[in-house]
């Protein structure tokens, strides 16, 4: 059984995937500048900000009423409206989508809370597969010191204080952290991650991100995806 | 005889449940809309409650988690099928988790006005994949019985002009975008839905109850069927059933 639908669109999807603090946003924000300043039609899609499902989360959290099985639907609800209204109709319409987190954070996320593996899989089939997931490995130790050196306070679900694994907030997001890391390290070869080494300087990550983008996506990217023509070949 | 005890899951066993601390009844109305699933569920309700059980009745958007979300997506016109499903999935698991379950753990007689069959029905209708939610939805539990009311969409479009009086832009399936028109698009909608759910009667063991029948007829139905899922005590029931007999 494939994993999601075929992207079969002029469009492409570009992801970023790994745990809090591997500086994926960082990264994807860069790429998404570069391919924008190379003329193509670039969107970006974050997880979790549907507002038509964004009442029901909020609710949720607040009020602590999640279970492991109702955070995982909640999230993938956020998801199938940011598919079907957003990211669907762009990838039609020949853009690069670039999205801040995909399906495989719910992979890595609801079954280090629990969840099925199978079950979580199945639930997001109808995501269309993205032309390229890079994965940000990082050493534990080096995403939590640049989560807990310089935030805010953890949430409560972000830190996993929902499983009862630990009193302490930090030591329970500790915990958490390293199970979803052990979740994303086991489904990298299953899933084809594209996998960028976090602990580099940040223009070294970028510099293999483009080339990989390049590479990738190559004459298709002269094709199809939408560009805005070079100068002075305006005219149509 | 009330089957499957234990209840169990369909396919998805939720994390941290004692499936054999479930000791109520579950037990399951389905049907299109308008056919009368409420108002069977409400003198069923007041039956059960005299006859001594305690009763928790639930149905769709009603959690707390979701209810109100689903409700305010339903007012706009930008819900997705798939985001639909899910919608209400997540309300139904927010309600078995904290309502339906608990309620069983205690004793109670569950009575649900529409399961996961309306969402998997309401899926397929919209050209859904078909083992996509029967497995979304696999950590629902099998009920000890589900009673399908069935009746044919004219029956369906004068309840709901003698009802209402109106036809809603949901219920119609106006976002599978039949047509302008309420009325034609109600029947083709519901007609899909009646196909749907007849072809969950098999897999999933519902026992068809002719909706076209009188309400008190088919409250009279659903009483005898019903009766033989719950446990004999020292009460008497309506002395006009052939089940009687074998009571006592």
């Amino acid at each position: 059984m494939p994993l999601f639908m075929p992207n079969r669109y002029r469009g492409k999807l570009i992801v970023v995937e790994g745990i809090d603090g591997s500086g994926k946003s960082t990264q994807i924000s860069l790429l998404s500048h570069w391919l924008r300043s190379s003329g193509y039609a670039v969107a970006f899609s974050e997880w979790n900000s549907s507002p038509l499902v964004r009442q029901a989360t909020r609710r949720g959290k607040k009020k602590e009423m999640f279970t492991p099985t109702t955070f995982s639907l909640i999230h993938a609800t956020d998801f199938a409206d940011r598919m079907e209204s957003y990211i669907l109709p762009l990838v039609k319409s020949g853009a690069i989508v670039c999205a801040d987190r995909y399906a495989y954070t719910a992979f890595a996320r609801d079954v280090a809370r629990g969840v099925g593996r199978r079950w979580v899989r199945n639930l997001y089939r109808f995501a269309i597969h993205p032309n390229i997931a890079f994965y940000f490995r990082v050493p534990l130790d080096v995403a939590l010191g640049r989560i807990l050196g310089g935030r805010d306070a953890l949430k409560y679900y972000e830190a996993g204080m929902d499983l009862g694994l630990a009193r302490d907030v930090e030591e329970s997001f500790r915990i958490f952290q390293g199970r979803i890391l052990d979740e994303y390290e086991a489904m990298a070869k299953e899933v084809g991650f594209h996998i960028i080494d976090a602990s580099l300087p940040i223009e070294e990550q970028q510099r293999q991100m483009r080339e990989i983008v390049t590479r990738e996506l190559g004459a298709d990217a002269e094709n199809g995806v939408l560009r805005v023509p070079p100068e002075g070949a305006a005219g149509a | 005889m009330p089957k499957r005890q234990p209840l169990q899951f369909y396919s998805e066993t939720l994390p941290g449940v004692d499936l054999s601390e479930l000791q109520g009844k579950l037990i399951v109305i389905e049907g299109p809309d308008a056919v009368g699933r409420t108002t069977q569920v409400a003198l069923l309700r007041q039956w059960l409650e005299r006859e001594g059980h305690a009763v928790l009745d639930t149905g769709m958007a009603r959690s707390a988690l979701a209810g109100k979300g689903i409700k305010m997506a339903k007012e706009g016109n930008t819900l997705g099928p798939i985001t639909m499903t899910l919608f209400y999935t997540t309300d139904f698991a927010d309600r078995l988790e904290n309502e339906i379950m608990p309620a069983l753990r205690a004793g109670f007689v569950v009575l649900i006005d529409r399961y996961i069959y309306s969402i998997m029905a309401r899926a397929i209708a919209r050209n859904e994949d078909r083992r996509w939610i029967e497995q979304v939805a696999g950590f629902a539990l099998v009920p000890h019985a589900t009673y399908y009311l069935r009746a044919e969409v004219e029956t369906l479009v004068s309840r709901v002009v003698l009802g209402r009086g109106a036809f809603d832009f949901w219920e119609s399936g106006m976002d599978l975008r039949f047509g302008p028109d309420k009325y034609d698009s109600f029947v083709r909608y519901q007609a899909r839905l009646i196909r749907a759910l007849d072809s969950m009667v098999k897999p999933y063991e519902f026992a068809v109850i002719d909706a076209d029948q009188p309400v008190l007829k088919i409250f009279a139905e659903l009483r005898r069927r019903i009766s033989r899922l719950l446990p004999r005590d020292s009460r008497r029931r309506q002395p006009s059933s052939t089940a009687v007999k074998a009571v006592t």
